[in-house]
């Protein structure tokens, strides 16, 4: 019999291992010092003008892109690490969206076109009073409770239900899709009391103070960014985990994890839900910096969309991810202003190449170059499936 | 889904035409009025209760000529001279309406009559009622259901000669109701009591508005005095109800099949190349969108160069929107798919991006709006059955095409060299290699069948709704529920669950509204795909989970 | 003896442990299997029908505890099947299959049948290809496997010692941080044994073990069984006559999903029934 300790001799210590390398935190206090500190001096001490100056529109366009990079976040847990790939995950933060879009509705108070207590919309519809769920939406707090339970509870019932009976692959992704379609339909209907076609909009204060001032904008600029990246570290934290190495078996062979003794439904169901929730998470954010919601958001375009910020960046790779929501969109917001007649074309390109000649994104890519390299230098190392997986 | 179901021409609207196509008819045949002088003179000449009078006489003598007299008085024809003459005056020439001479040179200071609201009411209805003696059936028919509801005791007389002359059994059946509805307001109970009688045997909504106010009580008082007009109107109630309803249903049962055989079209192409091969084609709806557009060139072509025959362009359009669609099919399959076999996620998206760049294709060629693809004569209108079910023959036509569409799928996949290969292909791959089936071709053939049959699909869509680039989104959806419900890779399976989708949605759409219909049978699909993963016809055993 | 019986034993030794929790599982499943009687598994009576082909005919087949069972037959016989009954994985159409005396194999699901201390080796070799040879059987070790204590779970030393010594055991200490992927056939056969035994089950079932090992790895891994068997319960399904021979005490022959013949090896061999379905007519 060996010794115990020279038998252990080149595995792992005990314990659990470190989120991050001296390297990769550098990275995550570089990004945090950029969000909260520089972006908010160059955008509101540095004068206009001045070519420094981060322009209003860079920071609303900079803003709703960090809200996609964490439903993007989302996506990849769910999709790139357990293997699921969700088309509801724009309904989750559409209803994120919806739930603080509602409280920003009551902020409106008497300031609509009709100077009433309720909404315009409902004035128009001729209704006197708020249906019942909209109850206790002035209160804040309760809305951001709202913004996690609605996506939360109705991911877990959805999953739960999905995953008892086995619904898997492409199965699980066409009824998310109809799922998606459905609360899409039903949000577009006026009866529904969320303002169906046009949705909520025009949106006043938050905490009663005035939504469009600068310094309004800066601020939810920074919250979302703190929110990014601390759901990048939770993100990080769960795939450096052992349940985070049991999502990814469960990716790659579910029957060995069954047969080992891990029940795959609430491994499933935990990150499905979490998931959900970051997305409605991301849509509370994204509501009050884009100043609307409307049910197209919850089209199955917008959900399949998700996944493919999330394959151009590298599935399974956090910053991957990040990075994807980054690109993509960015590409969007050029496109729509130079050829927006070629922007469906493009997207359309990017859906096929990334798929046919990119299966692990711009990040894997990346590695595979940086692994050919270091290995045209050094033979024999293989850090590039890791720094890939 | 579309909910553009048959909308028929208001009935006001039809009236008016079948008004206008009969006096088109006869009119130029008249040269003279034929009435008695003291009518005519009274409906020329006379004070406003005169010329009623004269109307209620017209009416009662039920004479061909006062329906041309009267039509032309209604189209402000018949004109007076000095108060005391009346002439006709047509294409400038004047006539003497009485003896029917010529007046040259037409008399000047004619004057036109002035018809109140009043008097024009009763032309019109006098009109129609004359029109009931007419020698056309349409026009008879129209003019009867121009009566239902408007029609007042001075009509008495000429719907009894109506109704003795009459043969037609949907025309008399509705003149017996219309002298029913009339002989209520009698002020004999016994009249009334078989007048109520006589309405059981309607089945039209308005004959149960009439009775329903027979019912009703205003105050403490009954609209209706009689007790036992009113247990009979209760009766006849009750029968036209059962009647309506029953016409509802079949309504929605035909409705639901349309809508069914809607769903078969573009679920059949899917059922092959989802069911059959496993490629998730989210383009599938870009195809029957080709196949729509494709109808809508055909169809151009045709009214350019061969107006002629533009009524069967669709003989043309048929094979061209399959084999257009089929060729783009191959082409992605060729050039995308086939790099993408056993990865369904990856499918998805990359034929997801293919429906992006097909929908910006046909906007950047025919535009972003709807085009106008009009159906031939011969699919117009429709089989009435009851007085509340209309059913028009485009949908039966697309009915009857989708049941050829499927039965030639089923011979296509059983009784063909490439069914058979398709077939050996599907269950093992590798042994069907080895038996010398060249299966990328094979896959190839066989995607190409899926779109076409996804541009026939189009085709049938064109004629019945709006063809724009998003026509394919509204159906992707739909076609890939049918599919799962259906379970993968059963022909018998997309079949039950096309139809049967079809029809719970539209029985629910009457009771619930289009969208919440829609809805509940998203959620009930989602709950059954529960239940029973594999769809209705599941594939059972070792390897149907693989 | 030689190494692996060393390398066994601390294995053993953790599994005297308060017994872990596990989901909504009954009392019975907790307490292990009941083998007071001997038998660790019954089959009785299992038939299962594909479409009307029947894969298992009337199948009625007992385990003792501690035995070494080979079963063999031709393809299609049915065996593969009747280790989806064992492990959950297919609902017989009838007949009834416990695990020791109290525990209904056909009411659990396939992690609770695992749970209760059934490992399954697949035909073909399963193992968690992105994931390193170390995590692979980290994963498999057995603690509680539900949500909530995988999400907090950190690996103390015992558990690295036992990890250190199923390495050893299945000679793949020097391709612990390798992912799993880039093993080589055999090696990913020994993996999946190894994350069977970190498993600690009672019984396995082990299908087709030594199919792509070479000769002298196929001598290793009989005699991994036959040390295995007294403590643990095997079922090995095995094609290689050769191997059944070397390690088999008691062998079954399934033919078209019932027991054709049962005994020792020899026995089984001379069988004519046995001869004409193997050779034909």
């Amino acid at each position: 019999m060996r010794d115990a300790t020279t038998a252990r001799a080149g595995l792992p210590l005990p314990g659990r291992p470190a989120l991050y390398g001296a390297r990769g935190w550098a990275g995550v206090a570089a990004a945090a010092g950029l969000i909260v500190f520089i972006a908010p001096l160059l955008n509101l001490a540095v004068p206009a003008g001045a070519a420094l100056h981060l322009s209003d529109y860079s920071v609303s366009l900079l803003g709703k892109i960090m809200c996609f990079a964490i439903l993007a976040l989302a996506m990849d847990l769910i999709w790139g690490y357990t293997g699921i790939l969700s088309l509801g995950h724009g309904a989750f933060f559409a209803l994120g969206g919806y739930a603080f879009g509602m409280y920003l509705m009551r902020q409106i108070g008497l300031d609509g076109v009709y100077k009433s207590p309720l909404p315009d919309f409902m004035v128009f519809l001729d209704w006197k009073a708020y249906p019942w769920y909209w109850s206790f939406t002035d209160h804040f707090w309760y809305a951001l409770l709202l913004v996690v339970l609605v996506p939360g509870v109705l991911a877990f019932v959805f999953g739960y239900f999905a995953f008892r009976s086995r619904i898997k692959g492409v199965y699980f992704s066409i009824i998310t899709q109809a799922m998606t379609f459905a609360f899409m339909l039903l949000f577009f209907r006026n009866d529904t009391g969320f303002g169906g076609n046009n949705g909520f909009t025009d949106f006043k204060r938050i905490l009663d103070i005035p939504i469009q001032t600068p310094q309004m904008r800066m601020t939810l600029f920074v919250i979302t960014g703190v929110v990014l990246i601390a759901t990048l570290l939770l993100a990080r934290f769960i795939v450096t985990s052992k349940f985070g190495r049991v999502l990814t078996a469960i990716r790659d062979a579910e029957s060995r994890v069954m047969f080992s003794g891990y029940d795959p439904l609430w491994y499933k169901l935990a990150i499905w839900t979490l998931s959900a929730v970051l997305a409605g998470i991301a849509g509370a954010l994204y509501v009050p910096q884009v100043g609307i919601i409307n049910p197209g958001e919850m089209s199955p375009a917008m959900s399949i969309e998700i996944a493919i910020w999330v394959a151009v960046g590298g599935r399974g790779s956090l910053v991957g991810a990040i990075l994807g929501a980054f690109l993509v969109n960015g590409a969007k917001s050029w496109f729509t202003v130079a050829f927006p007649e070629y922007w469906l074309f493009f997207l359309g390109a990017i859906f096929i190449a990334v798929t046919l000649y990119l299966p692990r994104g711009v990040v894997g890519a990346f590695a595979q170059w940086k692994a050919r390299s270091t290995s045209a230098k050094a033979a024999g190392s293989e850090p590039a499936q890791k720094a890939a997986a | 889904m579309r909910t553009p179901l048959y909308r028929l021409p208001p009935l006001f609207l039809r009236i008016a035409m079948m008004a206008v196509l009969a006096s088109a008819l006869w009119l130029p045949g008249v040269t003279r009025a034929a009435l008695p002088a003291s009518v005519i003179e009274k409906l020329a000449l006379g004070e406003t209760e005169d010329k009623i009078a004269a109307v209620g006489e017209v009416v009662a003598a039920a004479d061909p000529e006062g329906l041309n007299f009267l039509l032309l008085l209604l189209d402000g024809k018949v004109q007076t001279v000095a108060n005391k003459q009346a002439i006709i005056v047509r294409d400038g020439k004047a006539v003497d309406a009485v003896t029917g001479k010529d007046i040259a040179p037409p008399p000047e200071g004619a004057e036109d009559i002035i018809l109140n609201n009043r008097l024009r009411r009763e032309i019109e209805a006098a009109i129609a009622a004359l029109k009931l003696v007419s020698a056309d059936r349409t026009a008879r028919l129209a003019a009867a259901k121009a009566l239902e509801g408007g029609a007042d005791e001075g009509m008495l007389p000429i719907l009894a000669k109506a109704l003795e002359k009459e043969s037609d059994p949907e025309i008399k059946a509705l003149l017996l109701i219309i002298q029913a509805s009339v002989q209520l307001k009698s002020s004999d109970a016994a009249v009334r009591l078989s007048a109520v009688k006589a309405l059981a045997g309607s089945s039209s909504s308005s004959t149960k508005t009439v009775l329903l106010a027979i019912l009703e009580k205003k105050g403490d008082e009954w609209a209706e005095p009689d007790a036992a007009v009113r247990a009979e109107a209760q009766i006849s109630l009750e029968a036209v109800e059962r009647r309506l309803v029953t016409g509802q249903r079949i309504g929605q049962v035909f409705s639901g099949a349309s809508l069914g055989s809607i769903l078969l079209l573009a679920a059949l192409g899917l059922a092959i190349t989802y069911g059959l091969m496993g490629v998730i084609n989210m383009a599938h709806g870009e195809l029957i969108m080709i196949g729509a557009y494709t109808t809508y060139m055909v169809q151009n072509l045709f009214r350019a160069h061969a107006p002629g025959a533009f009524n069967w362009y669709l003989l043309a359009a048929v094979p061209m929107a399959f084999i257009v669609s089929a060729l783009v099919g191959m082409v992605l399959e060729r050039v995308v798919i086939r790099f993408l076999y056993g990865r369904p996620l990856e499918t998805l998206l990359a034929t997801w991006g293919i429906s992006l760049m097909l929908i910006q294709g046909v906007r950047t060629l025919f535009g972003a709006q709807n085009v106008q693809v009009e159906n031939p004569v011969w699919m117009s209108g429709g089989v009435e059955l009851l007085s509340n079910v209309v059913l028009p023959y485009s949908r039966i036509v697309i009915i009857g095409f989708s049941g050829v569409v499927l039965l030639l799928v089923w011979l296509a996949l059983t009784r063909t060299r490439l069914g058979l290969f398709v077939r050996g292909v599907t269950q093992n791959r590798a042994i069907a290699s080895c038996m010398g089936v060249h299966t990328a071709r094979v896959d190839t053939w066989c995607f190409g069948l899926g779109s076409g049959i996804a541009g026939l699909a189009g085709c049938a869509l064109s004629q019945i709704g709006n063809v724009g680039p998003d026509l394919g989104q509204s159906y992707i959806v739909d076609s890939f529920m049918v599919v799962v419900l259906g379970g993968v890779g059963q022909l018998a399976g997309t079949v039950y669950a096309a139809l049967g989708l079809g029809v719970v949605n539209k029985f629910l759409e009457g009771w619930a509204g289009a969208v919440i219909a829609k809805i509940i049978v998203l959620v009930f699909i989602i709950i059954f795909i529960q239940k029973r993963p594999q769809g209705l016809f599941a594939l059972k055993g070792r390897f149907a989970d693989a | 003896m030689n190494a692996a019986t060393s390398v066994v034993e601390p294995i053993h030794g953790t599994s005297g442990d308060a017994p872990v929790e596990y989901g909504r599982v009954a009392k019975d499943i907790e307490a292990g299997p009941d083998v007071s009687h001997g038998p660790i598994l019954y089959l009785d009576d299992i038939t299962v029908a594909f479409d009307g082909f029947k894969a298992l005919n009337k199948l009625t087949l007992t385990v003792m505890a501690g035995e070494l069972r080979c079963i063999i037959g031709p393809n299609g016989a049915g065996k593969t099947t009747m280790m989806d009954v064992i492990t959950g994985k297919t609902r017989p159409d009838s007949g009834t299959a416990f695990f020791g005396q109290t525990i209904d194999l056909l009411r659990m699901t396939e992690p609770q049948i695992a749970h209760a201390g059934i490992g399954r080796k697949f035909q073909k070799p399963t193992v968690f290809e992105n994931h390193s040879v170390f995590e692979n059987l980290e994963l498999a070790m057995k603690t509680d496997k539900r949500v909530k204590a995988t999400w907090s779970a950190q690996l103390d030393s015992a558990a690295l010692d036992r990890i250190a010594d199923t390495l050893a055991l299945i000679r793949l200490f020097d391709e612990a941080s390798r992912p799993a992927g880039l093993l080589s056939h055999g090696q990913k056969q020994w993996l999946e044994i190894g994350m069977l035994l970190m498993q600690e089950p009672r019984l396995l079932l082990l299908d087709e073990p030594v199919a792509g090992m070479t000769d002298s790895e196929t001598e290793r891994t009989a005699e991994l069984f036959n040390t295995l068997a007294g403590k643990h319960s095997l079922i090995v399904v095995e094609h290689d006559m050769d191997f059944v021979g070397r390690i088999a005490r008691t062998v079954t022959v399934l033919h078209e999903g019932s027991v054709l013949a049962e005994g020792p090896m020899d026995v089984v061999q001379a069988d004519e029934r046995v001869i004409e379905v193997y050779l034909g007519r």
